[in-house]
């Protein structure tokens, strides 16, 4: 996705073709902080047909999130007799970018959805289901950079929604170097312009982050760097599961009022 | 509206630092109990458990369930049971099959009332219909709800069931797969079954009974009026 346009943001900006300056007067084009998250909206159990689903906006990022499960696995000869088989669709929609996307699983698509899924499969308590399955299925409506994250984020939503074991819920969000300094859940023209961009996942039981589940790496960063984007990605984490656990607790609490 | 004692939790909370009192929904880590499923957390002193809001139905044996036949083959039938894993009903365990062709006993969509004898490891469910509450569905109407909300269905010893049982003259049988056989006057069973949606709908509530009551009463009022 290196082709786009800039529209009013930059349109003032030294005309810089190839890098457009990120970082004006120690602030972030869409005038965030180097460590603020953008704004998020999570809404639990929007479909009806789902078992659990969840819809979540982050920035401009839209993406649905459905679980269908435990149940019967087709085609039989993927079934494990000793555990459910999870499968995680990453996908997205052919509007969600600014030219249309070919419609259908692609290189990347197939790697997002595999290393999602390597970030559950140790969470969900797979054992309990023996000869069943468990599908998640993400589809992003509109990208805005990001979007493997906020597709983790509105699955473990979804899966809790479902009422799937889990050993913890799972929180992502990403850190980028952009002109030289590190900021928090890049926006697209930082992740298009920047030096790196560092997609994390956290394990969170309790409150407290207890291991790392995904970290992917676009670019270079230094080991001080990385370890000082390890302590903003968790920063950002704790935010975004009390974001999650809100949403959870307003859908079931919002049972409880409704009468 | 929901107490301290009765709080909703999510997976990877921590319940309790006493792993003697694991109990349903938990899991045991490092001596610590934390919760696996989002559900209302139910804790006494001795045990500590989570009640779950959502999910399958996971078969377990002795369990009355309401099936579906989804094939008839040589010596049995698969009968789908509304959860990840299909039963299968053997000739021998139903009665009056003597002398008579297979799918003259049960046919494909037959509805049944069966019971859960037996899951192997392979998490193959045998079905029995040797038992008094089991029959083949031929009238009535079954509904379907979460199987999680099942036990509120039964309430406390039965009691929400000999309410609704009671107040409108119906026969209810509860499958613990989510699905409810009722039968009855049809305008009864209307009553009973928008009864059931509600007691669905505000399952995890105090005061059910009582408001299921008082909501009988006004259907049934309400009936009496437009004849």
């Amino acid at each position: 996705m290196s082709d786009m346009n800039f529209d009013e943001d930059l349109s003032g900006e030294g005309k810089k073709e190839d890098k457009p300056k990120l970082i004006i007067d120690g602030k972030r084009l869409d005038g965030r902080d180097f460590e603020e998250l953008r704004p998020i909206k999570i809404e639990a159990g929007i479909l009806k047909r789902a078992d659990g689903s969840c819809y979540l906006e982050m920035g401009r990022n839209r993406v649905v999130a459905a679980v269908y499960g435990p149940r019967e696995v087709h085609p039989r000869h993927l079934q494990d007799p000793s555990r459910a088989v999870v499968r995680y669709r990453y996908n997205m929609a052919p509007f969600s970018v600014e030219e249309r996307k070919r419609p259908g699983p692609d290189r990347r698509s197939v790697e997002i959805s595999k290393v999602s899924r390597e970030a559950y499969e140790p969470v969900i308590m797979k054992e309990l289901f023996p000869r069943s399955c468990i599908d998640i299925f993400v589809e992003v409506l509109q990208a805005d950079a990001g979007t493997r994250t906020a597709c983790l984020n509105a699955a473990t939503v979804a899966l809790v929604d479902a009422g799937i074991p889990m050993k913890g819920l799972i929180t992502s969000v990403a850190v980028a170097k952009v002109d030289g300094k590190l900021v928090l859940d890049p926006m697209k023209e930082e992740d298009n312009y920047g030096e790196a961009d560092v997609p994390f996942a956290f394990l969170i039981r309790n409150g407290k982050i207890e291991s790392i589940a995904l970290v992917q790496m676009d670019g270079m960063m230094t080991i001080d760097e990385m370890k000082k984007a390890i302590e903003m990605a968790k920063k950002g984490a704790m935010q975004i599961y009390e974001l999650q656990r809100e949403a959870i607790m307003k859908k079931y609490h919002a049972e409880d009022i409704e009468e | 509206m929901i107490s301290n004692s009765r709080r909703i939790v999510l997976p990877g909370d921590l319940l309790s630092t006493n792993p003697k009192t694991a109990g349903y929904g938990t899991f045991v880590e490092n001596g610590k109990v934390y919760a696996k499923i989002m559900g209302l957390m139910d804790k006494t002193e001795n045990m500590v458990k989570v009640i779950p809001l959502k999910g399958r139905y996971i078969p377990s044996p002795g369990d009355v369930v309401i099936g579906v036949v989804r094939e008839v083959v040589s010596n049995g039938w698969n009968v789908d049971i509304n959860s990840p894993y299909s039963a299968f009903l053997p000739i021998s365990e139903k009665p009056e099959t003597k002398g008579r062709k297979l799918n003259d006993v049960l046919e494909m969509d037959d509805s049944i009332i069966a019971k859960v004898v037996g899951i192997d490891p392979k998490m193959k469910v045998t079905l029995t219909m040797k038992d008094r509450v089991c029959r083949p569905i031929r009238f009535g109407r079954i509904v379907a709800i979460n199987p999680t909300r099942v036990p509120r269905v039964i309430g406390k010893k039965g009691s929400m069931i000999k309410l609704l049982k009671g107040e409108l003259g119906i026969q209810i049988i509860v499958g613990q797969n989510g699905l409810i056989w009722i039968s009855g006057d049809r305008k009864k069973v209307d009553i009973a079954e928008e009864a059931i949606y509600i007691i669905e709908r505000e399952a995890h509530t105090e005061g059910l009974t009582d408001r299921i009551t008082e909501f009988i009463k006004k259907r049934k009022e309400a009936g009496i009026e437009n004849e």
